[in-house]
């Protein structure tokens, strides 16, 4: 908690000073290279491979949405993995039942997601810290089985969970379906990441990190702290939500198993590799959480789940602030020589 | 005409070249080495089933040290999936596209090969002899790419509802079932022998596996005039039920679910004598079994523990399933002759003719046909006797549907 709310205050007041400091050529330069770095993949890496690199898209994007609550707004949430399920399961049932275009699905989930977000802030004003964190943790604990339902069965598939079908590229793009899954994946969470971005550098956005580091001297100030924490949640829900969906498409499968309380911890381990109260950190954090795990494996078969968690407590130790806080070192240092 | 001479040979060798080249290009194989790939869960809740590939793993080294298949060795890839389906289908991917395997054999779970089971047909990969007990692998008209092994719960359903036919045939059939697809696979079975009869001879009654008791479940049951009682349940209710059933005064001929049937969990906690009486079935040969004590198979399968597995504890019964499922992907290795073409494997691995496992029990043969996609379909049927289980009758095969 303390790293929580020590840390992001200064990462804050660096991020707003930043973008004064950099000169328009960088920036303009730094968007190239980042138009570029997601292009490149589509010509260089193979189908698997490229579809690894998906997954890892659609993970950071469901760890922004995190990062919005946790990090930016410092209210822990263990449960997010809820939410990514929600998102999942809107596009599986519209796709699977109604035969519903990838796109139209997405709509639909950001809605569903908001108002399942919005209704757990709520609760979230009255509960803090450790109790938040418990409570978001049975959310997650208790949507696999509320999936399998025999309510609700009929639409969810139950345990068989559902089926669905990649979107082909539209006739006259020659892409496959997994370059092109690629390319819809980019996109998604490429406006997503712009608007976070926006947002967090917004009046809201400051507003969030106040909240955060001070909530008496920021209502002091007149913001009104329960409506900015309920809607931190509802993007915070929409943002992974959205992942959700681009996830089940990507997998083509949807079932109860997929979304255990695994996948919160999961994002909440991508959030602070990567970097808490940051959107760049998201990335990386994605990266870690699907990557990672393979590479324990190549080391060793017999305790994967060990290796991993040295891996993890070797970036902790070495990356206390992430690769958010490795990145900002390195720009504070380049920018103190010139 | 030197020339034209010329020409013919080339065509000639053109023409050859592809019989001749197929198996040496067949994707995952060359002169050398037959690539395998699995997914297991190495780590996570259900790593305890993790020594399934290891077992196989230490078969396949076997195979090697004793000279290979068709004088090639076997590689065998397992990649850890945690149990989770998405991670499951990224590794089967990796071992297909980037590993370069010639099959995928031995993916372990339910939901976690459902994730994989329309890519790998897409493809045209074989998936063979699936770890989970579920039903649906057999299904060659949608999926001829995937098939399963051991007798899914539809089976043992099928071959009480047969033994029920044989002693009462006439009798009320009370079937207490978890509502979930391991329950209803149990309807599906019964239905499949019962045929038209099902709906007026079968009184159902379910529960949720959160349920705290299953009382009035049974009491109601008893009402219906039933003379036969079927339990398709997790073990904790079926402990509960074979002691509320005998409490009540009820005497049914009952059978109990094989994942429910253990000694110490369920018949111990029922209450031994409560239970005296009670079906189930097996296709395994239990090692703690005295029965086994000197089997030829069974003691091929301990040298071979022994050897490869040393550290391996015996008594841990998945290791007994593993033998059969290595056995069953050794035989069809070896009936593929040198044509390890994904077309072959596959044409091979639902033509095998019957043939005993060790540690299956004697008279159940493992076989498949290109419309069966069950390779063991049978089991026997074994009654407990206060103490212990007895078997009892023929083996008998499940119906085919």
């Amino acid at each position: 908690m303390s790293a929580t709310k020590g840390l992001p205050a200064d990462a804050a007041i660096g991020g707003l000073a930043a973008p004064a400091a950099t000169p328009a050529w960088q920036r303009v330069l730094l968007v190239l290279l980042g138009l570029g770095a997601a292009i490149a993949p589509l010509f260089v890496l193979e189908s698997f491979q490229l579809f690894q690199l998906t997954m890892a898209v659609i993970m950071a994007l469901a760890v922004l949405g995190l990062n919005i609550v946790t990090g930016y707004n410092g209210q822990i949430s263990l449960g997010h993995g809820a939410f990514f399920a929600v998102g999942a399961y809107c596009t599986a049932i519209l796709m699977s039942h109604w035969d519903w275009s990838f796109w139209a699905t997405l709509p639909v989930s950001a809605v569903v997601c908001t108002a399942l977000g919005w209704g757990v802030g709520f609760p979230a004003l009255r509960l803090g810290g450790l109790y938040l964190a418990l409570t978001t943790f049975s959310l997650a604990v208790a949507v696999p089985q509320i999936l399998k339902h025999k309510a609700i069965e009929d639409w969810t598939g139950g345990v068989q969970g559902l089926f669905l079908v990649k979107p082909d590229a539209p006739a006259g793009i020659p892409l496959t379906a997994d370059q092109w899954m690629y390319v819809v994946t980019v996109i998604v969470a490429g406006v997503c990441f712009f608007l976070v971005w926006n947002l967090i550098r917004s009046r809201i956005g400051r507003a969030l990190m106040a909240t955060r580091d001070h909530p008496t001297a920021a209502e002091a100030m007149g913001m009104d702290i329960a409506d900015l924490k309920t809607k931190a949640f509802a993007v915070s829900a929409l943002i992974t939500g959205i992942a959700g969906s681009l996830s089940a498409v990507a997998i083509e499968f949807v079932a109860p198993d997929s979304f255990t309380f695994g996948v919160s911890i999961t994002l909440f381990v991508g959030m602070v590799v990567g970097g808490v109260a940051s959107i760049l950190g998201s990335l990386f954090g994605g990266l870690f959480v699907l990557f990672v795990p393979n590479i324990a494996e190549a080391i060793s078969k017999a305790a994967p789940g060990v290796i991993y968690g040295v891996i993890l407590i070797a970036f902790l130790f070495l990356l206390p602030d992430g690769f958010a806080g490795l990145l900002r070192r390195i720009a504070a240092r380049l920018r103190g020589r010139g | 005409m030197m020339l034209r001479r010329r020409q013919v040979l080339t065509a000639a060798g053109v023409l050859a070249a592809p019989a001749l080249a197929r198996a040496q290009e067949a994707p995952g194989v060359t002169a050398t080495e037959i690539r395998i790939g699995s997914t297991n869960s190495l780590s996570g809740p259900l790593s305890s089933y993790s020594v399934i590939s290891r077992c196989t793993a230490a078969m396949f080294r076997r195979a090697n040290d004793e000279g290979g298949i068709a004088g090639r060795k076997i590689t065998f890839i397992v990649y850890d999936d945690g149990f989770q389906p998405p991670k499951t289908l990224e590794q089967a991917r990796r071992l297909i596209e980037q590993d370069r395997v010639a099959f995928l054999f031995n993916t372990l779970g339910t939901a976690t090969n459902s994730a994989l089971q329309r890519y790998v047909n897409q493809r045209k990969v074989p998936h063979l002899f699936l770890a989970t007990g579920a039903d649906k692998w057999a299904d060659p008209q949608n999926y001829p790419w995937t098939i399963g092994w051991q007798p899914s719960y539809r089976v043992e359903a099928q071959i009480y509802a047969k033994h029920i036919l044989e002693q009462k045939p006439e009798a009320k059939i009370a079937l207490l079932y978890q509502n979930d697809d391991f329950g209803k696979d149990f309807i599906h079975g019964l239905k499949d022998v019962l045929g038209p009869r099902h709906d007026a001879q079968v009184r159902g009654a379910s529960y949720e596996a959160t349920d705290p008791t299953i009382d009035s479940q049974v009491v109601s049951l008893q009402q219906s005039g039933a003379e036969v009682l079927v339990m398709a349940t997790a073990p904790k209710f079926a402990a509960m039920a074979i002691r509320k059933v005998h409490d009540i005064g009820w005497r049914p001929l009952s059978f109990v679910a094989n994942i429910a049937s253990s000694a110490g969990a369920v018949m111990n906690t029922a209450g031994a004598e409560k239970g005296i009486g009670v079906v189930t079935s097996d296709f395994r040969k239990d090692h703690t079994d005295p029965a086994w004590a000197d089997d030829p198979g069974m003691n091929e399968w301990r040298a071979f523990m022994r050897q490869y597995v040393p550290d391996g504890d015996l008594a841990d019964n998945n290791y007994t399933l593993a033998y059969g499922f290595g056995r069953t992907m050794l035989q069809t290795l070896m009936q593929c002759g040198n044509d390890f073409s994904r077309e072959n494997v596959m044409r091979q691995a639902t033509n095998l003719a019957p043939f005993e496992v060790p540690t299956l029990l004697p008279g159940i043969k493992v076989s498949t046909t290109p419309q069966i996609y069950r390779p063991v379909r049978q089991m026997q049927l074994q009654r407990w006797d206060g103490r212990s289980w007895i078997r009892f009758g023929r083996v008998i095969e499940g119906a085919n549907v």
